[in-house]
Order: structure tokens, then sequence, then C-alpha cells
């Protein structure tokens, strides 16, 4: 092919084509419901095939689809994420649950019974080499649904071929070539092409450009987003490249061993994120910034590979390598909870988030081991932004029946005087707090900010032992309250300016309790933060 | 290329007879081309380049820039193709530590091969032999170097098995490649190749195969081994997040040929090739708010049997149009230092790159 013929054939697609295709779902309508959907693959052995396991592949999934939205779906390889593409497109037939496309349950429905929905819900596949039969031309290729459907397009099915080649930003004069006489993204453009033929209402894309290079990735990307554009498509996208997935999708679900465990709001799972597995998977993303090679410690490691969905971890699939895994974790499965508006997430003991079982504080062996890995930074800004999204939670609550001022100051200190009392009971004021937490779940107000803070003390003492113990020995309860909020402070900053109000008072109190010179310190560090926090915030 | 040499390290005229040099590798004018039945594919043509030992250099590039026949080229891998009636045709030098490798006795080249430079595949699942434990290949690889029985090089498998951080190495030394994970896998290519302390390193594409997650502790892990045996690295990636991680230096290859090399800062803050300019703009970035659309490269990568007269970026680049000083455009633009140890090989004048850069590229990005 003459280079003058590739550089034509990539050009973006001409906008016109886009309005006779045009359908009008109503967006934000619920287009795919997915409950409970569950796929086992069984492992069968010896002569009479007798089933002896099951691979887990995919565990008890929910979520919505939306009408005019991309849903993104990440995670590891082995994760299930495809195979969820495929059972959402009913390429394969699922184990358990339910799935529902407009309404009507297509969970179990036959070849037959699939077929008029197959013009509605349509794949693109990752692999641009493989998913193009090489003996068929292109032509041939993307006619064919129209001649599997029975369906015969206006001006005829040649017509449409070229038409729709030309919106894929194809040259419409290669009907007639082979596949092997493109390039990989021009053939990932066939593919889309070919989706594209009946005019879907769903389209599934599994790794859609994770087979490209990278100037041609960009192409392809802004190629479907174009397209959702003028179509008005809805994506469900299947992708292992986080910033990918950022750049393409309106909601994301984080996918572990079969299960979601987080689903979320782009803006919030990438700002904010709750399941700590979503966080290591994010900091394990390399950043093309040669300044940020020093800042190595940012990044959490996770330790050893993903287990096998054969035997799938009980409770929580990912407490075997979870720096923050308790025995509840182990024991129990963590349900997939709204936690935010627009975030679901599925953790005990959430990242962001005030923590879903405060009273279990002992670590898993496994979580000790998991954590050498993740640096004390990391492990401090854990403790403390989750500090901080709890003490705005408290003070949101003591904002509402107007008694905030009142209860801040007393609320900050208290905890902090607990701790010192004796550090080694920290355990104990982790349950107090958890038990008037629980007790007063619907008012909040004191109780919700009294926990928040034996939280972060609790939690900075872990990472800061060495501090602690000395500023113990000093006895003073206004270095306690320094300490927590020294802690808390320098990391919050783009978390809230709530959290500032209650270590502020926390610090007011501790300067007017005692006169020590880290009472100055203190507040200069305050000064310091609090400075930095509104532009910070602006975003 | 030989501006560059001029105006690069300290050497003259890249000839056959030109002294050894100063640096721990020097490549120059390396060409590697490939006589088919279509025409001569030219995948290197003419790249130049200089390593220090314990520095990192990045070579990026789209597949079929040439990056992994240079890497395959430094390690003398090309010769084997004698099994065709073809054999790749090399030219230029590539000099490790005072020795020429491409004049050389291939049997010297050979004791030097995995010894003094060793290599890290892409696929480790291709790369290992499946018939073969883990442990059996690690020893091969140690013995052929080393004059010491099998239970001396067997222990020391093993003490490289765990220095990769593969759980219980004991065992797993007598593992068979497919019950490896394909990060453990990686781990015990990394093992075997740096089992003899090699102080020449070449990674190609060591974590394309991986998870994210995998590919942190890899990229931590070579990091890690690079400080403690001091090599040379050569990272070969499509991932510019890769590089930025590992890499001191850069080189951006593009049709065969380098179009922009300088240290890892420079070619990230202040790149002086369109071609950089549209690699940086294609990836969309985590650590960016986000943008409104990519700003992809237009068309796809040149085919090497005819490469484009004069630049071979030149259809696929924005900025062909704008007019140049006395600059034919069928003519080749050489590689011309546009700041310290920083080159780029474009027709646009220094000031014309340098007001793009800032006005109209950086901002978008």
């Amino acid at each position: 092919m003459s280079d003058k013929a590739k550089d034509e054939a990539v050009a973006i697609p001409a906008q016109s084509d886009g309005t006779t295709l045009t359908k009008d779902p109503a967006p934000g309508e619920v287009l795919l419901k997915v409950t409970g959907l569950q796929k086992h693959f069984p492992i069968k052995k010896g002569l009479l095939q007798r089933q002896v396991g099951a691979v887990h592949a995919v565990d008890g999934l929910d979520f919505e689809v939306r009408a005019g939205e991309t849903l993104g779906v990440v995670g590891e390889s082995g994760c299930g994420k495809s195979t969820m593409g495929r059972l959402i497109t009913r390429l394969l037939e699922p184990t358990g649950g339910k799935v529902e496309f407009e309404g009507k349950d297509i969970t179990h429905l036959g070849v037959g019974g699939m077929r008029p929905l197959r013009r509605d819900v349509q794949m693109i596949f990752q692999d641009p080499y493989s998913s193009l039969n090489p003996r068929h031309t292109i032509g041939t290729i993307i006619g064919a649904p129209f001649k599997l459907q029975g369906v015969e397009p206006e001006g005829g099915i040649k017509k449409e071929v070229q038409r729709l080649l030309s919106v894929v930003g194809l040259n419409p004069e290669h009907y007639n070539r082979y596949p092997h006489e493109f390039s990989g993204g021009q053939r990932q453009r066939i593919g889309i092409a070919r989706a594209l033929a009946l005019n879907p209402k769903l389209v599934v894309a599994d790794e859609p450009v994770s087979a490209l290079d990278v100037s041609i990735q960009a192409q392809v990307v802004n190629l479907l987003d174009d397209l959702q554009q003028e179509l008005g498509l809805t994506y469900v996208i299947i992708a292992h490249d986080l910033s990918v997935v950022r750049h393409v999708s309106d909601r994301i679900a984080v996918m572990y061993l079969g299960k979601i465990v987080e689903l979320a709001d782009r803006d919030l799972l990438y700002k904010t994120p709750m399941h700590p597995y979503t966080k290591a998977l994010m900091s394990a993303v390399p950043i093309p910034d040669p300044a940020r090679k020093s800042a190595k410690s940012e990044r959490i490691l996770l330790k050893g590979d993903v287990p096998s969905p054969i035997s799938p971890p009980s409770g929580c699939r990912f407490h075997t390598r979870c720096w923050k895994a308790t025995e509840i974790c182990k024991t129990t499965e963590p349900p997939l909870l709204e936690l935010r508006p627009g975030q679901q997430v599925a953790c005990h003991h959430p990242e962001n988030f005030e923590d879903q079982a405060p009273q279990d504080t002992v670590l898993l062996s496994d979580a000790k081991e998991a954590a050498e890995l993740v640096s004390d930074e990391a492990l401090a800004e854990s403790a403390a932004t989750s500090a901080a999204v709890a003490a705005e939670m408290g003070v949101s609550g003591a904002g509402d029946t107007e008694t905030a001022e009142s209860a801040e100051p007393e609320t900050a200190t208290e905890p902090a005087e607990s701790e010192t009392a004796s550090e080694s009971t920290k355990a104990d004021a982790g349950s107090e707090s958890a038990e008037s937490e629980t007790a007063s779940e619907s008012t909040k107000a004191e109780a919700g900010s009294e926990s928040a803070e034996a939280e972060a003390g609790s939690e900075s003492a872990e990472s800061e032992t060495a501090s602690e113990s000395t500023k113990a020995e000093a006895g003073s309860e206004s270095a306690e309250a320094e300490a927590g909020s020294e802690s808390a402070e320098p990391e919050t900053a783009s978390e809230s300016t709530k959290a500032e109000a209650a270590s502020e008072s926390a610090e007011a109190d501790a300067a007017s309790e005692s006169t020590e010179p880290e009472a100055a310190e203190a507040e200069s560090t305050e000064a310091e933060a609090a400075e930095s926090e509104p532009p910070a915030k602006e975003k | 290329m030989t501006e560059l040499s001029k105006s690069g390290a300290a050497v003259g005229e890249p000839t056959a007879a030109s002294p050894a040099p100063s640096a721990f590798l020097e490549v120059r004018d390396l060409k590697v081309h490939f006589p088919t039945d279509d025409g001569l594919v030219k995948s290197v043509d003419g790249l130049t380049f200089q390593l220090e030992k314990g520095k990192t250099l990045g070579i990026v590039g789209e597949s079929g820039s040439g990056k992994s026949v240079t890497s395959l080229g430094i390690m003398g891998l090309h010769t084997a193709g004698q099994y065709g009636k073809r054999k790749a045709q090399i030219s230029g030098e590539i000099w490790l530590d005072g020795t020429e490798l491409l004049s050389a006795d291939p049997d010297h080249v050979r004791k030097l091969r995995g010894r003094q430079m060793a290599m890290i595949f892409q696929d480790p699942l291709s790369a290992l032999h499946p018939y073969y434990t883990i442990g059996q290949q690690i020893v091969e690889a140690y013995r052929i170097h080393h004059d010491v029985d099998k239970k001396t090089a067997k222990r020391r498998a093993v003490e490289m098995l765990d220095r990769v951080g593969i759980p219980q190495p004991d065992k797993r030394v007598d593992n068979y490649p497919h019950e490896f994970s394909g990060g453990m896998r990686q781990r015990a290519m990394i093992a075997m190749s740096l089992v003899n302390n090699p102080e020449l390193l070449i990674a190609d594409e060591p974590t394309t195969a991986l998870d994210v997650t995998v590919q942190a502790q890899i990229l931590d892990l070579i990091r890690d081994l690079q400080k403690e045996f001091g090599s040379a690295v050569i990272i070969i990636t499509h991932d510019l997040g890769v590089v930025a991680e590992l890499a001191d230096d850069l080189l951006v290859m593009y049709g065969g040929r380098c179009v922009e090399r300088g240290p890892a800062e420079k070619v990230f803050y202040e790149p002086r090739h369109p071609y950089t300019w549209g690699l940086l703009g294609s990836m969309p970035r985590l650590d960016r708010d986000q943008q409104e659309r990519l700003i992809p490269v237009k068309g796809s990568p040149p085919s090497l049997i005819n490469v484009p007269s004069g630049c071979a970026f030149n259809p696929r680049c924005p900025y062909a149009d704008v007019p140049k000083d006395n600059v034919t455009r069928t003519v080749r633009p050489e590689l011309a230092e546009v700041g310290s140890k920083h080159w780029a090989a474009c027709h646009m004048s220094q000031e014309q790159r340098e007001r793009i850069w800032t006005e109209e590229i950086a901002p978008k990005l």
C-alpha cells in the first residue's frame, strides 16, 4: 500500500456520516443490568472426566451500564474481565446470576434467541490479527453482519460498507483488500467498523488498543471517542492500562479475582481510590516524568502474584496481599457498598474513608509482610487521608447539628489523651470509638469525629512509633495532640479543608494547655499546611 | 552521523581503524540490513551512542523502529541467520570495554556473551526452554563461564533466584518454566542473565507482557540490581513511563535511525523533535488532569524497505510544511546538538522548534 493511501486511510472520519446512524437511546437509562453474575469453568480429570474443581473466573458481579456512558473495566490478567465481557455479550453462558439487556433477561437465551439481540450488542476484540478472517476481503468481513441478520441497508450492502469504512477513517476503495494488507491500527479500525455495522446500542471492547503502538493507540482511542459522540454509543471497555481507561471511561470497575472491588465515577476513583487494591494498582503505573524517578517510595508494591482462581482466598479475596488486612478480612467477605455517592467499594478498611470495621485492628501476619513492601510514606499518607476523610464526615455531621464549635476542641483532644495514658492500649481506643460510632451512626456529630481522631492517633502511632514514644515521655497532652495533627496535616492537603479545622482546634488546645516550644512548632507547620491547602482543593 | 561523532564524544571519524573509545559501550554508525525478496530492509540505519557503566540508556520507538534489532546486534546474535542463505548485513562498530565486537572472532564474542553482556528478553515463556527446569538453565549459563561443579552452580542458581525475589528458591529451582507465573518467569530470566554478573545488561521490553503491579516489581528489581552490580543497562521499550522510571539517557528511534538523544530530563521536558512530541502527546497520563483528546501521530510507521527520502518522519510530521531555511526536503536531517549532550535530527531551526514546543505542544500535554 502506498504511503499516500495510508495517510488518507487514517484521516479522522467525516462528521456528516454520523447523523443517519444515530438512534435515540435515552441517555442515563439503564441499558445493561448484571446481578450476581458467575462463570465457573469446570476442571475435569481422569478417564471419566469427573469434575474435580472449577476456575472461578467471574464470581458474583453486580453492575449497571447506562445508555450513553462508558464503563471501563480494569484488573490484572486473570481477574476475569475478559470473561465478564464475553458473558455480557453472551458469547459464554453464565453459571449463575442474571444479565438483563434493556429490561429483558438474556441470561440463558439460546443462539436463536440471542440473534435479534446481536444487532444491539457488539464486540471489538483485542487482537486485530486473529479476529479477522484472513481469507475474506474487508468488504465481506464488514458486510457479514448484514447478511447474517438479513438486513438490507439502504443503497445496498456495498455502499453501506464503504460508508462504514470512511466512518472509521479507512479508504472506502479498500473494499476488496484482504486483512494482511493492513497495519495493526487499520485492522483494529476494520474490527470497529464491523462492530458498528448494525448500529448497535452497546459495544463491548476487550482491550481494543493494547496490541497497538502508542501513536496508533491514540488514534484508535480518539476514534472510539468520536464515534461515541456521533452515534451515541454505549461502551464497556475492558483494558489493563489504567491511563487509557481513565481517558475513555465515565465510570470504572476495578476487578480482582472475579469480583468487582471498586466501582466508581472516574474522577472519584483516580483522586480518592478507596480500595487498597485500586490504590496499589494505580501507584504501580509508571509515570512518564523523569522527575518522579526519585519518588519510588510512593509506590505500593504488592507481594507475590494473584492467587489462583481455582481456590480463591476466603473472605476478602485481596486479603493475602493487602497491607491492611485484619481477621475480619479473612473471614467475612466485604459487600460492595456505596460508601460515597458514585463510589461503590468492597472493603472492610477502605482508604480515604472511615474504617468499616474499626474494631478489628490487629493486622494479619500476611498483612504485616505486605506492609513491608509499602513505604512508610504511603502508609502514613493512607492513615492520614482516611483520618482526614473521617474527620470531614464527623465535622459535617457536627455542622448539621450546629454543635461544631463546642464539640470540636473536646473531641479532638480527648482521644489523644487516652493515647498518652497508655500507648499499648491503642486497640482499646479503637474499640471504644467503634462502639460509640455504631451506637450513634446517624447522629455522628461527636462520635464520628471522635473515632476519627482516635484512628488518626492509633494509625500514626504505628508508623511513627519512635517519635510518639518520645512524645509520650514528655507526658504532655499537647505533645500528643501535636503528634496527631502533625502526621495528619502535611498529607491531607489535597483531601479536605475540614481536616484543617479539626486539627486547628487541636492545635489551639495544645497551645493553650502548654507553653512548650513544640507547640509553637506545631503552629508553624499548621500554618504552612493551611496555606498550601486552598489551591490544592481548587481542582 | 558523522556530525554526531564530532560533536558528541571526543572521537574522530568513525573508521574501522579508529581508536578504542573511552566509554564503556560505544556504538558507532551501526547498520543492520536484511536482504529480502522485496528489497533491503534497513532495520537499523546508522545508529551512534555511548553508555557508561552504572548508567541506564532507554531506547524508545514504535514497533519496527529498529530497537530490538539494535540490541540483538550488540549481542552479536544476528549472525545466527545461517539457516537461510541470507545473512544480516551489519556494518559499523560496537566497542564494549575496549573490544570491537563486530570484527572480533565469533568465539571471543561467545565468551563475552552471558559473561560480560547479557540480555533479558521480552517474552520469558518463549525465551526459556520448556524441557529443562529453571535450575538446569541457570546452572548451564553459569557453568559455561565458570569452571565449577554442578552442586556449586546449583547453589549459585538458588542464590540468584532468591535475589530476584522468588519465594522458596530451593524448591522452585527444580520447577519447569510452565510452573511459574508470568512475573516469576521474568524474574527467572533476570536471574539467569545476572548469574555471571554481566557488566552490560540489555533488557528488551522486559515488562511489556506483564501486569502493572508485576511490572512495578520487576522495574524496582532491575533498578536495585543495577545499583548492586553497577552494570550498564540498556532498556528497550515503547512505554515512556517505563523509561522515565529507569533511564538516565534516552534515545528515540524512528525508521531505523535515532531522531533524538539526550538526558532523560531534556528529552521529556524540552524535546526537540516532532516525533518525540507525538509520542508524548499520544499517551494518556495519570499524573495530569484529564485531557480532552489525545494528540496522536497521524499515519503509520514507515516501511523499512522504502524509507521516505529526506526525513523519515516527513509524511507523518504535522510541521512538515513549516518553511525551513536553505533545506532541501529530500535531504535527510542529521543529528545536531540542540543542548548540552542533547541531539535531535530535524530540518526546522532550533528557534522554530523551541517556539512550537513551548507555545503549541507543551500547553496541550
